[in-house]
């Protein structure tokens, strides 16, 4: 977007703007700036860099799609039929974004844990998801659906339903007025509201070491990684934390550009 | 220039220029602490502090080896303690006098209160949801050394980042047992218990504490490595099941 004619912003502006800038960039350059290279290779592809590179990506997708699967219709509840007590739902599953990741780990733990709320059923089914592979997801999906709910809730709510009234008008079914009309009009913010949910699925730390622990291959994904490399290889640490940055940023580089061609 | 196009620029020089500042003229020291040393040194620099009228001491406890990263690029500190030797020997050319030794840990099973498995050694852990520290962190180093001691290899279900990880997941309930240091089973309470075991002697960890080379007060930071080592700091450290050094 570029300015209108006859349209300014104060002077000022531009310190507190790019002094915001610098909180971001200088810490990420830093980083960038204290990577070995000559051995960049080799500190990523130990194997339990390796192990832990997939293992992310690998529960990052799962819990992506859970998000997909379980925050769509959450959005298209809230937007589209909201009901008494929807506000405090709605409330309630946004809590991740504000809650400290410490805290989800907790809460998870005396939901899902031996000990908890569901603890006793879950064995009873023969389920025991403590130190396994579903706990990593668990956490990750806990922390990464409000995320696409909130950006495909607002998507909704602007678009408005004009398209949908006219798509039943003409006969169409509730589920390809949804298939057809609904969901691809809200395209873009469905695909930001997912690269939102992966990269903080990707991230995430806190849930995952209170809930699920820490084991190569099992539940130690990239993050918890990173931070026990730290203890012994600073510069793997460092190496690795730059992957991490990589791909977020590739996967959020890439949707920005298709989410411009779809509008 | 009207005042609302100066209240900003004034509003940001007075975040950059921060609010912190000592007025009340005591001498602080920088005391960075292992994690485990939380609970002994908070009663250590009070008791300091009650002998030194105009000297405040501020604790920063974290895991040694982030402790010394954190020494490393240039953190204020006058006084290090780590809870093993070569995490202090990684800041061997920072500090300003050698070493002390003032401490030791070895390590416990700790159990759910009632040892529900009937718990009674390392070989009684095959087959659990066994928790151990990560063999990257002086408590995982000193699990890696019990285990081979007892001529057997751990399977844990987690290999944790620290510690107080390891214990939280016994306390909760999702591990059945974990290997910890007998002062983390006596500041956990009743909910756990922790059980010796004969190979516990061979994984002694060892507490150094130094004063670091660049600290601003020297003489003071030096009292209190020798508070530490002294009568009333060892007094505070044996109640909560640290060993001589």
């Amino acid at each position: 977007m570029t300015a209108e004619p006859g349209t300014a912003l104060p002077r000022w502006i531009w310190l507190p703007a790019a002094l915001g800038a610098a909180v971001v960039a200088l810490p990420l350059a830093a980083l960038v700036g204290k990577v070995e290279w000559a051995q960049f290779w080799t500190l990523i592809s130990s194997d339990s860099s390796q192990a832990a590179l997939l293992l992310s990506l690998r529960t990052a997708a799962i819990s992506t799609l859970l998000c997909l699967v379980l925050g769509i219709p959450m959005a298209l509840i809230l937007a589209r039929r909201p009901f008494p007590g929807s506000g405090l739902v709605r409330a309630v599953v946004l809590l991740p974004l504000v809650l400290p990741p410490v805290v989800g780990g907790l809460a998870l733990l005396h939901t899902f844990g031996r000990r908890g709320l569901l603890g006793d059923s879950l064995e009873v089914l023969g389920m025991d998801i403590a130190f396994s592979t579903a706990a990593v997801v668990l956490a990750q999906t806990f922390v990464a659906l409000p995320f696409l709910v909130i950006s495909l809730e607002g998507a909704l709510r602007i678009a408005g339903q004009r398209y949908e009234s006219v798509a039943a008008s003409l006969g169409a079914s509730p589920s390809r007025v949804l298939w057809r009309v609904t969901l691809p009009l809200a395209l873009p913010s469905l695909l930001s509201g997912t690269v939102l949910a992966f990269a903080r699925a990707l991230g995430e730390f806190g849930a995952t070491i209170t809930f699920a622990g820490s084991l190569e291959g099992v539940t130690r994904t990239l993050p918890l990684e990173i931070y026990l490399q730290r203890e012994v290889d600073p510069d793997a640490a460092i190496a690795l934390s730059l992957v991490l940055v990589v791909v977020a940023a590739a996967v959020m580089t890439l949707t920005h550009r298709r989410t411009r061609v779809l509008r | 220039m009207s005042l609302l196009r100066v209240l900003p620029l004034v509003l940001i020089a007075a975040l950059l220029a921060g609010c912190g500042s000592d007025d009340d003229g005591n001498t602080t020291l920088q005391v960075f602490a292992a994690a485990s040393l939380r609970g002994s040194f908070e009663e250590i620099a009070d008791a300091f502090e009650d002998q030194h009228d105009d000297v405040d001491v501020r604790l920063n406890f974290a895991g040694s080896s982030e402790l010394t990263l954190q020494i490393s690029e240039g953190a204020d500190a006058d006084v290090l303690a780590t809870a093993d030797e070569p995490t202090m020997a990684k800041v061997a050319d920072l500090l300003g006098a050698p070493a002390t030794l003032f401490a030791s840990n070895t390590l416990r099973i700790v159990v759910p209160a009632g040892n529900p498995d009937q718990v009674t050694g390392l070989a009684d852990l095959a087959g659990l949801d066994l928790v151990v520290c990560a063999p990257q962190v002086p408590c995982g180093a000193a699990s890696t050394r019990v285990a081979q001691a007892a001529g057997i290899t751990l399977s844990p279900v987690s290999e944790e980042l620290n510690v107080t990880e390891v214990l939280s997941k016994v306390t909760s309930g999702q591990a059945d047992a974990g290997l910890v240091y007998l002062t983390d089973v006596m500041a956990a309470g009743d909910a756990v218990e922790g059980l010796d075991f004969p190979e516990s002697a061979d994984a002694v960890n060892h507490y150094p504490i130094a004063r670091l080379d660049d600290s601003a007060d020297a003489e003071l930071a030096g009292e209190f490595v020798a508070f530490v080592a002294g009568a009333d700091g060892q007094a505070i450290l044996r109640e909560a099941g640290f060993a001589a050094p």
